[in-house]
């Protein structure tokens, strides 16, 4: 029986009320009196050295209050990166400046080169056309291999453009290399991970304001993260300490891991907000957007997976490419690193695994973490690779799974992780069933009489989540701890207000945390107001992230509301003149164990606060208590994909006919919430496989700039879901038992359906295709394959 | 988007008058203009909007010709009782332009005077051989009112009133989308008269919407997609980009072709 409240109710989301209205208050809501508006001019270059800028003619433009260029920003730091990798020989990664402005030099197209701040944008704008700048073109560098192999370099501080060169686990290496030597069978795929480009419906705002009186800034901004932007910014930008600089990030309209990062744009209005006396507004328009918000994926790899005669993985070795672009964003180093490497095992229990990654600098627009995050191109490879080695090995996709499944918890895996729970057979017996794989060869032929090629296609996936233990994570480089705060303030009257330093931005965390809060406390989830997203009423936040909002957040608020509820119990023995032991807390209702006495949850507040019967000597009044949890463990959700696909044979085109996803989530707080999180991971991660794609020209112009040309999956590209988490293993060491949901649609995705496309064309031996799997890609490897097929 | 002067005509005359400033331009649908304006790629010193023109909206059957006015937008042509019961491949063409927004905004005239060499209208246009009547009082043929991407015999300050489409007794038309834009990465529209058959190309060609003459003469000894066995339109002058070599496009051309003509029935 489903339930009506707290946790495991599908409540409806309290936010969407303001969202579906149109009363949302997104950062470009916010105006100030006197704002003024920035205009940045970007490189229309990818690559360029700055002979000259003149600014004059825009300075004297009507509404114009100051253009800024690099020489503003002198006595300022760069845009800071947060992880550190050391690379195979113990060397820090290279780490360039990222200027606020451009310095000398323009390092992809939409690199912006000065800013004009005026009146109104029109005037900025208009101004902005005036700035004459003189490029010298130099080469771009685009192609990973060509950057890697001498030429020109992005920075000269990297002279061949690898920011690193990272082997993992180093020690592994040569027992690895000799497995695959030695095995019976190797299945090599090569394959590429294609460039994303988030694409969060709100653009990205940023809003600085500056009060002289009392020596404030305040930053509204888009972001996952408020308090990680005051870090940031304030500490390694600015020189602004905590407490004189408080950053806001207000409703926010989706952020997929694009608004987590730092960006020039934040530094810059802050920064500006001062120099001009006004405040000082950007927004992003789309086209914008494509060329300075962060791109995620962009990995080039070959994968080798060795076997014995039965299929028994042996080794798993890769290589990887992973695209830095021209400069580091925030999290872009630990991506195709602690947030790959480490999964390489995936469900399988392969006892040797090696990496090598090299993070190469392009004349590109910077990439860090989308939705998933190095899990996903961990999870594409090796499910790739499994899918071509059943078929090279002649067995069946399932049960080659089955027979390399991980089956005992905790597990630990030869790339650093312990899995504590899971239970891979019982996800793929679910999504076998759901998707009734036993009906497929029906199906395939009543396709095929219609002259339609139908495919099935299988994906395993494992996440790591709920990010993440701060002392491990330290030790891997990261520059901060990746803990949560959360405060809980029990009001006078018994309501509730919950300050976390979880953001939402889209998840729904104003109703979720609230069911949390209302579960353990046996009050009413409308007595609850979840507060996020400002740096002066949070106590502190590491954000939203890595699906770790519930895992870790949530984990803090459980904290809180257990320090909340022991308080309240020796409240209540004080009133009931009981011993503290014989209290009990249910439903609300604190009660003397074996009497009828009790007293309700809004009498121990009050009490609290109008403390006139009150053990005074014994205990502070008030009921607010502050927690702070850091995981001991990454949380693994993990789940089994099917895709079924249809392609037409003579112009390409993929249907996705059907998509099954069967989770292992842990606890469900709102299954509504996490069927809705999934539905929009697989959209996005559908969306990967079938038709986004960013592509730049060999010039390191951008060709996908616009919606014109960077596909999105629209409601008519994909099939209505099944989604089950009823497989369940709740994670072993939160206080919930949850694990995350927020990016495994992304992840398990992308390679259940190029697995789909791939059985559907198996006549015709088609080994791989690199997605996005568009119409033209899918023709011209079945044009390319129709000779050797006709003549077998 | 750069300042501009805003004038909505209440009549034909004024706008045809409107017309005759210093770079003037037509605003109908505003589907391709306003992201022009947006991205500062135009600089208009007068927008003409032609929306406020009733004498330009409409769709009715004259004779054997379906009418359908400059200024109607692509949802009302769809949800038209006569252009259903006319011409329906060109109310189903009309139904899955764009996304509903565009629809709704979006118009005929527009469309075919801007000439986008990915657009659906020309190829039913050129089709149908539709004559095209302009506010200078001129009535041109398709076949040579559309010159080349983006190019048209309208002259300076001429604007596109009605299009005629003549009534054939049976069409189809057959568009494969590009992914991203959803505008036709290749779309073909087959007429079928009495005395010929027609068959148009939109998104394929560089010179913009074309016709396939070797395909027409087939069909018009037989109307058959047998006819079509063996026919191939060349690569050579069709638009290459990332979701399309010439190649592929001359692929579709055939198998669009071919399956335009089985829907003709």
């Amino acid at each position: 029986m489903a339930k009506d409240f707290g946790i495991g109710a599908s409540s409806k989301r309290r936010e969407d009320k303001r969202f579906l209205t149109g009363k949302g208050r997104y950062t470009d809501d916010m105006n100030k009196a006197g704002q003024a508006y920035v205009h940045f001019l970007r490189s229309d270059m990818a690559h360029g050295r700055i002979a000259s800028i003149d600014v004059s003619a825009a300075e004297a433009a009507p509404g114009v209050l100051k253009v800024f260029t690099a020489k503003d920003f002198e006595a300022v730091g760069g845009v800071p990166c947060g992880w550190q990798v050391t690379d195979k020989n113990g060397e820090p990664m290279k780490e360039p400046k990222h200027p606020i402005l451009a310095e000398g030099r323009v390092r992809h197209v939409g690199d912006p080169i000065a800013a004009v701040v005026a009146e109104t944008r029109a005037h900025a704008r208009d101004a902005a056309e005036l700035i004459e700048v003189e490029l010298e073109e130099l080469p771009a560098v685009v192609d990973m291999r060509a950057a890697l192999s001498g030429g020109q370099s992005v920075h000269d501080e990297a002279p061949d453009n690898l920011c690193y060169d990272w082997d993992f686990p180093a020690e592994s290496k040569d027992a690895v290399d000799e497995a695959i030597r030695n095995a019976h069978h190797v299945t090599v795929l090569e394959l590429r991970n294609n460039r994303l480009v988030a694409n969060p419906m709100e653009p990205r705002c940023a809003l600085g304001e500056y009060d002289e009186a009392d020596d404030m800034h305040t930053l509204w901004t888009t972001s996952q993260n408020p308090h990680v932007i005051r870090l940031l910014m304030g500490a390694f930008v600015l020189g602004i300490p905590e407490h004189k600089l408080r950053v806001v990030a207000p409703d926010v309209g989706g952020g997929f891991g694009s608004k987590i990062y730092h960006y020039a744009e934040e530094a810059f209005v802050t920064f500006a907000a001062k120099v001009v006396g006004r405040p000082v507004k950007w927004t992003s328009d789309r086209a914008e957007a494509f060329m300075s918000d962060a791109h995620g994926r962009d990995h080039v790899c070959k994968v080798e997976l060795a076997m014995d005669a039965e299929g028994n993985f042996l080794a798993l070795r890769s290589t990887t490419l992973a695209n830095m672009g021209a400069y580091l964003s925030t999290f872009a180093p630990c991506i195709p690193t602690w947030l790959h490497g480490t999964l390489l095992a995936g469900n399988y229990k392969t006892p040797l695994i090696f990496t090598n990654v090299k993070a190469v600098f392009t004349n590109t627009v910077p990439v860090d973490a989308y939705r998933g995050a190095g899990r996903p191109e961990a999870t594409y490879l090796i499910e790739r690779t499994v899918d071509k080695a059943a078929r090279e090995m002649g067995i069946d996709p399932a049960e080659l799974r089955r027979r390399n499944f991980i089956t005992q918890f905790p597990y630990q895996t030869p790339v650093a992780v312990e899995y504590d729970s899971g239970n891979y057979n019982a996800t793929l017996d679910k999504v076998l069933d759901a998707s009734d794989r036993a009906g497929f060869a029906a199906r395939k032929a009543e396709s095929a009489s219609r002259g339609k090629l139908r495919g099935f296609g299988l994906a395993h996936y494992i996440e790591a989540c709920g990010i993440a233990p701060s002392s491990l994570v330290g030790a891997l480089g990261a520059r901060a701890g990746l803990y949560e705060a959360a405060t809980v303030r029990v009001n006078p009257t018994g309501s509730i207000s919950v300050f976390t330093g979880s953001h939402s931005h889209g998840q729904g965390h104003e109703t979720t945390f609230a069911q949390v809060v209302a579960d353990m406390l046996g009050v009413p989830e409308d007595s609850i107001d979840i507060v996020h997203g400002d740096t002066n009423r949070v106590p502190f936040g590491m954000g939203t992230y890595g699906s770790r909002s519930l895992a870790v957040g949530g984990s803090a608020i459980v904290k809180s509301v257990d320090k909340i509820i022991a308080k309240a119990k020796k409240i209540a023995a004080h009133l009931l003149e009981a011993s503290e032991t014989d209290i009990t807390f249910e439903n609300g209702q604190f009660s003397v164990q074996g009497t009828d006495r009790s007293l309700a949850w809004g009498e121990v507040c009050l009490a609290a606060y109008v403390p006139h019967k009150y053990p005074i000597e014994t205990l502070e009044p008030g009921l607010e208590e502050t927690s702070f949890y850091d995981p001991a463990n990454f949380t693994y959700p993990s789940g089994a994909y099917a895709c079924e696909v249809e392609v037409d044979p003579e112009t390409g085109k993929v249907t996705v006919l059907s998509f099954t996803a069967a989770d292992d989530f842990g606890n469900v707080v709102n299954p509504m919430i996490v069927e809705g999180q999934v539905h929009g991971g697989l959209a996005q991660g559908l969306g990967q496989a079938l038709m986004e794609g960013c592509v730049y020209d060999e010039n390191g112009q951008l060709i996908t700039a616009s919606f014109m040309d960077y596909a999105m999956p629209l409601a008519k590209d994909l099939p209505s879901f099944v989604v089950d988490n009823s497989a369940c293993t709740p994670c072993t060491h939160n206080p919930l038992g949850v694990k995350g949901c927020g990016e495994a649609g992304a992840i398990g995705s992308p390679p259940a359906l190029v697995n789909a496309v791939l059985d559907a064309l198996s006549d015709y031996g088609i080994a791989h295709i690199d997605m996005p799997l568009t119409p033209s890609k899918v023709w011209a490897a079945i044009d390319a394959a129709r000779p050797a097929a006709a003549a077998e | 988007m750069y300042n501009f002067e805003y004038l909505r005509p209440r009549s034909l005359a004024e706008a045809v008058e409107a017309m005759k400033g210093e770079d003037a331009q037509a605003l109908s649908g505003g589907q391709t203009l306003i992201p022009t304006l947006k991205a500062r790629l135009a600089q208009p010193s007068v927008l003409v909007d032609l929306t406020g023109l009733a004498e330009l909206k409409g769709v009715s059957r004259m004779g054997d010709v379906l009418a359908i006015g400059a200024a109607t937008r692509h949802a009302d042509v769809a949800a038209s009782a006569a252009a259903r019961a006319a011409i329906p491949a060109v109310a189903a063409l009309a139904g899955n332009i764009g996304d509903p927004a565009v629809r709704n905004r979006g118009t005929i005239g527009g469309s075919i005077a801007n000439n986008d060499p990915a657009a659906c209208y020309p190829s039913a246009a050129l089709a149908l051989g539709a004559t095209i009547h302009t506010s200078a009082g001129r009535a041109i043929g398709a076949d040579d009112f559309f010159q080349g991407m983006f190019e048209t015999a309208l002259d300076e300050g001429e604007l596109v009133t009605r299009v005629d489409l003549p009534i054939p007794m049976a069409a189809n038309y057959q568009k494969f989308e590009q992914p991203a834009s959803r505008f036709a990465l290749v779309g073909v529209f087959v007429a079928r008269f009495a005395g010929g058959v027609r068959v148009a190309i939109t998104g394929a060609s560089e010179s913009g919407v074309t016709r396939w003459e070797a395909a027409e003469a087939a069909l018009t000894s037989s109307f058959s997609a047998e006819a079509l066995s063996g026919l191939a339109f060349p690569a050579d002058g069709l638009i290459g980009d990332i979701y399309g070599t010439p190649a592929y496009r001359a692929h579709l051309i055939a198998v669009l072709t071919r399956r335009a003509v089985q829907a003709c029935g």
